[in-house]
C-alpha cells in the first residue's frame, strides 16, 4: 500500500490580541490507500483542527497553520495555491461535518447542492451532474432518491440530513473522506446506520476514511488504526487492538478506564481522570498529561516527550516517558473496570 | 386501556396511565386545533424509594417530557403521578411549592441552566432561600459553601459567575442547587451527556455518592445505555411515546425481550474491538415515526424486523416474561404468535 496522506510536525495556532492558543502543535500521521484512521480525543484536543488543516479551511485572522507539511498524493496541500486546493478539496477529499443542520443550506434544494460540486469539479452538463445527484441519493441509502431531489434540508430527518452530507462528500469521487464527529447528533440507532453507511463506503468504493470522534466505541467498531490526541498532540497510536487490549499511555488507559460500558454489569466504579485538560494558550512545560498523570516522574515536568515505539505491536508508539516501563500492565491502571 | 402496573408497597413515585398530549393547531388568525403530539402515551411504571430507574429511548420518545410531568414543570393531560402516596396533579400553589422540596431536577445542558447573571452562591443558596431552609444569610452562605464541598467544588468558588465554570463544574453547580433543599427524589435529564468521556465518570461518580449518602431515589433519563446501566437498578425503555419494556437492570441488558431493545442496544458500540467482533448487530431501518400521527397498533411495527399483520392491529399490552421484567409485544412471552 502507499501513502495517501502524509502531516508531518503540523502545527496551526489561533492567535488573539493577548494569547496564542496551540490547538495542533506538533501533529505527524499518516494515511494507507484504502485504510481507516480514527482521530480520537475530547473537546479541544485538535482533532478537528488537524481535520479542517488538512482541508485548508482554518479562518485565518485568526488562525494559521505555522509549521508542518501536508502531504496528499505527494502534493505539499500548504505550498499548493488556492485554485489547487479548490481542486483537491471536494474533489479528491470530502467532508462530512458533524452538524447535519448547520451545514446544509436551507434555502437551496438538496438537488442544486448536490449536483453543484459535481457540475463544478468534473464537469459535466446540468443533467448529467442531476442524473448523478438521484444516483447518489440512491447510494447513501436515502428512500426514493429521485423523488426527493426537490426537497429542502428541513424535509429530512437527522440521520437522513447526514446521508444527504455523505453523498455531497462522495459526488466527485474522492480518494478520502475526512468525517468529523459524524454521528454526535444522531440517536443510535440512527449512528449505526450512518457508521455502516461510511464503512460500506469505505469497502466497496476504496476510500479512505478518516474519522475524527471522541466516542471510543464507534472508533472500536470501524476502523484500522487509531491516533489518541490530548492538547493538541497525538499521545499514542497503533493498530485497533494494540490501543484497546495494551494501551500505553496513561492518558489512554484513562480514557478506557473512564467509560462506562454497555456490556460490564453496574457495581463497578468507573475510574475518572482527575482535573480538567489545560489551557491551550498557557500549555505547561513538559507533558501536557503531566498534571493529571498518576505516573509522572520529575523528568515529564521539564521534557516534552515525543512519540517512540512502545508495547509489541507494529507501529504502537506512545508519547510518554514511563510508558512500557513505570506504568505496568493496563489491570494496574483500571482497577476494577477490568475484573469482568 | 391500562396496562398492568407492578405495584410495590415502597413505591415513593407512582405513574399511573399518564398521557401528555401537544396541541397541533393550524391557522395564523384563528388558530384551530387540528391534532396532538402524543408526546406520552399512556405510562405507567413505580420507582421505589433510594432506587435509580433508568429510562431510556430516542429523541422524541417522550422521556424528557414524562420527567418534566413527573416534577410536575408541565401538568399531564390525562393518569395519575403520586409521590409518597400524594397525586401531584391536585396541588398547587404552597402546597406545591412544599413538595417541590422534596422532589428536584438535574437538567442537561449545563450552558443554558444556569442564570449567567446570578453567581454560584446565588444559584445554589436560592432553594435554601425559597423554603427558608437557613435561619440568617450567614448560615444560607455556610450551607452554600458545605454544598459546594459535597459537589467537590472549592467553597471560594462561590462567588464566581457560571462562565467562569468548565462544563463538568456547571454541571456540579446544577447538582449542587438540586440536593440544596434536601430533596428525597431527583429527576436527572440527561445529566452527563453535554461532558467529556473523563469528566463524564467524575459526575457519575459523584451521583452514585451522593445517592448512598443521602439515600436520594433518581430517575435517569439517558439516550446513552452504557451510563445507564452503569447506575441504573430498573430500566425502562421508551419509543414513541409507550413503555416498550421494563425490567431489572442485568436483566434487560443480558436477557432483552422486546425487539426494540434488542436493536437499541445492539447498535451501541462497545469499546472493545473484540468483543464488538462477536456481537450481533441489528441495524434497524428508517427513522422514527411523527408522533402526531403514530403507527397503529404496536408503535413499533413499521421499524420491527419480526412485526407479523397483528401487530400493525392490535396494541401490545405490558406482560411480565419474568419477575419484574414486562415487555408490550404480541411476539414475546407465554402466549406468543
Amino acid at each position: 500500500m502507499t501513502k495517501l496522506l502524509e502531516v508531518e510536525n503540523l502545527k496551526t495556532h489561533f492567535f488573539s490580541r493577548n494569547a496564542v492558543v496551540k490547538a495542533v502543535d506538533g501533529v505527524t500521521f499518516d494515511l494507507e490507500e484504502g485504510e481507516s484512521l480514527a482521530l480520537v480525543g475530547e473537546s479541544g484536543c485538535g482533532k478537528s483542527v488537524t481535520a479542517m488543516s488538512i482541508m485548508r479551511l482554518i479562518p485565518s485572522p485568526p488562525g494559521r497553520i505555522v509549521d508542518g507539511a501536508i502531504r496528499f498524493m505527494g502534493q505539499d496541500l500548504l505550498q499548493a495555491d488556492d485554485s489547487t486546493i479548490r481542486s483537491i478539496r471536494g474533489n479528491e477529499i470530502g467532508m462530512v461535518f458533524q452538524e447535519p443542520m448547520t451545514s446544509l443550506n436551507p434555502v437551496l434544494s438538496i438537488e442544486r447542492q448536490l449536483s453543484e460540486s459535481v457540475e463544478e469539479h468534473l464537469h459535466v452538463s446540468k443533467t448529467a451532474a442531476i442524473d448523478r445527484a438521484a444516483e447518489l441519493l440512491d447510494l447513501v441509502g436515502i428512500p426514493g432518491g429521485k423523488q426527493r431531489l426537490k426537497d429542502y434540508p428541513h424535509q429530512f430527518s437527522g440521520g437522513m440530513r447526514q446521508r444527504v452530507m455523505i453523498a455531497m462528500a462522495l459526488s466527485c469521487n474522492p480518494k478520502l473522506l475526512i468525517a468529523d464527529e459524524p454521528t454526535t447528533a444522531l440517536d443510535v440507532t440512527i449512528q449505526a446506520q450512518v457508521l455502516e453507511l461510511i464503512r460500506k463506503v469505505q469497502r466497496e468504493l476504496g476510500v479512505s476514511v478518516i474519522i475524527i470522534t471522541h466516542n471510543l466505541g464507534v472508533v472500536a467498531r470501524y476502523v484500522d488504526r487509531i491516533n489518541v490526541m490530548y492538547a493538541g498532540r497525538i499521545v499514542e497510536r497503533g493498530k485497533l487492538d494494540d490501543i484497546f487490549e495494551d494501551p500505553q499511555h496513561p492518558y489512554t488507559k484513562g480514557l478506557l478506564a473512564s467509560v462506562p460500558r454497555l456490556d460490564r454489569p453496574k457495581g463497578s466504579r468507573l475510574v475518572p481522570i482527575d482535573g480538567m485538560p489545560p489551557d491551550l494558550s498557557a500549555l505547561p512545560e513538559g507533558c501536557a498529561f503531566r498534571e493529571r498523570c498518576t505516573f509522572a516522574i520529575d523528568q515529564c515536568a521539564t521534557d516534552a516527550p515525543t512519540v517512540r515505539p512502545v508495547g509489541i505491536g507494529e507501529g504502537h508508539e506512545a508519547a510518554c516517558w514511563v510508558a512500557d516501563q513505570g506504568a505496568g500492565s493496563s489491570e494496574h491502571v483500571l482497577g476494577v473496570a477490568t475484573d469482568d | 386501556m391500562t396496562d398492568a402496573v407492578i405495584e410495590q408497597p415502597q413505591a415513593l413515585v407512582r405513574v399511573s396511565n399518564v398521557q401528555k398530549y401537544f396541541p397541533v393547531t393550524a391557522g395564523l388568525i384563528l388558530p384551530r386545533k387540528v391534532g396532538d403530539v402524543r408526546a406520552v402515551d399512556g405510562i405507567s411504571f413505580t420507582i421505589n424509594r433510594g432506587e435509580t430507574l433508568g429510562l431510556v429511548g430516542e429523541s422524541g420518545s417522550g422521556k424528557s417530557t414524562l420527567g418534566r410531568c413527573i416534577v410536575q414543570l408541565l401538568k399531564q393531560t390525562e393518569g395519575q403521578i403520586q409521590f409518597d402516596g400524594v397525586e401531584l396533579s391536585d396541588l398547587g400553589g404552597n402546597d406545591l411549592r412544599a413538595m417541590r422540596r422534596r422532589i428536584n431536577m438535574i437538567f442537561q445542558d449545563p450552558y443554558s441552566s444556569l442564570s449567567p447573571r446570578l453567581t454560584a452562591g446565588k444559584i445554589i443558596g436560592e432553594p435554601i432561600e425559597i423554603h427558608k431552609l437557613a435561619a440568617s444569610a450567614a448560615e444560607r452562605r455556610e450551607r452554600v459553601e458545605e454544598l459546594l464541598r459535597i459537589v467537590g467544588l472549592n467553597p471560594y468558588m462561590a462567588d464566581r459567575y457560571p462562565h467562569e465554570f468548565s462544563g463538568g463544574q456547571r454541571q456540579r453547580i446544577g447538582i449542587a442547587r438540586a440536593i440544596a433543599a434536601e430533596p428525597e427524589f431527583i429527576v436527572a435529564d440527561e445529566p452527563v451527556s453535554a461532558l467529556d468521556v473523563s469528566i463524564q465518570a467524575q459526575v457519575i461518580n459523584l451521583l452514585q455518592d451522593l445517592q448512598e449518602r443521602f439515600n436520594l431515589t433518581y430517575l435517569l433519563i439517558a439516550h446513552d445505555l452504557s451510563v445507564v446501566r452503569h447506575i441504573s437498578d430498573r430500566v425502562a425503555v421508551m419509543y414513541l411515546g409507550k413503555l416498550m419494556e421494563i425490567a431489572p437492570c442485568d436483566d434487560l441488558y443480558e436477557e432483552p425481550q422486546h425487539p426494540y431493545t434488542k436493536a437499541l442496544l445492539s447498535a451501541v458500540p462497545v469499546p472493545d474491538p473484540k468483543v464488538e467482533r462477536a456481537r450481533e448487530h441489528v441495524v434497524l431501518q428508517g427513522d422514527i415515526p411523527s408522533p402526531i400521527a403514530p403507527p397503529s397498533g404496536c408503535v413499533f411495527h413499521t421499524r420491527c424486523p419480526i412485526a407479523v399483520r397483528e401487530c400493525a392491529e392490535t396494541v401490545p399490552p405490558l406482560q411480565e416474561v419474568a419477575p419484574g421484567h414486562l415487555t408490550a409485544c404480541l411476539r414475546v412471552g407465554p402466549n406468543a404468535i
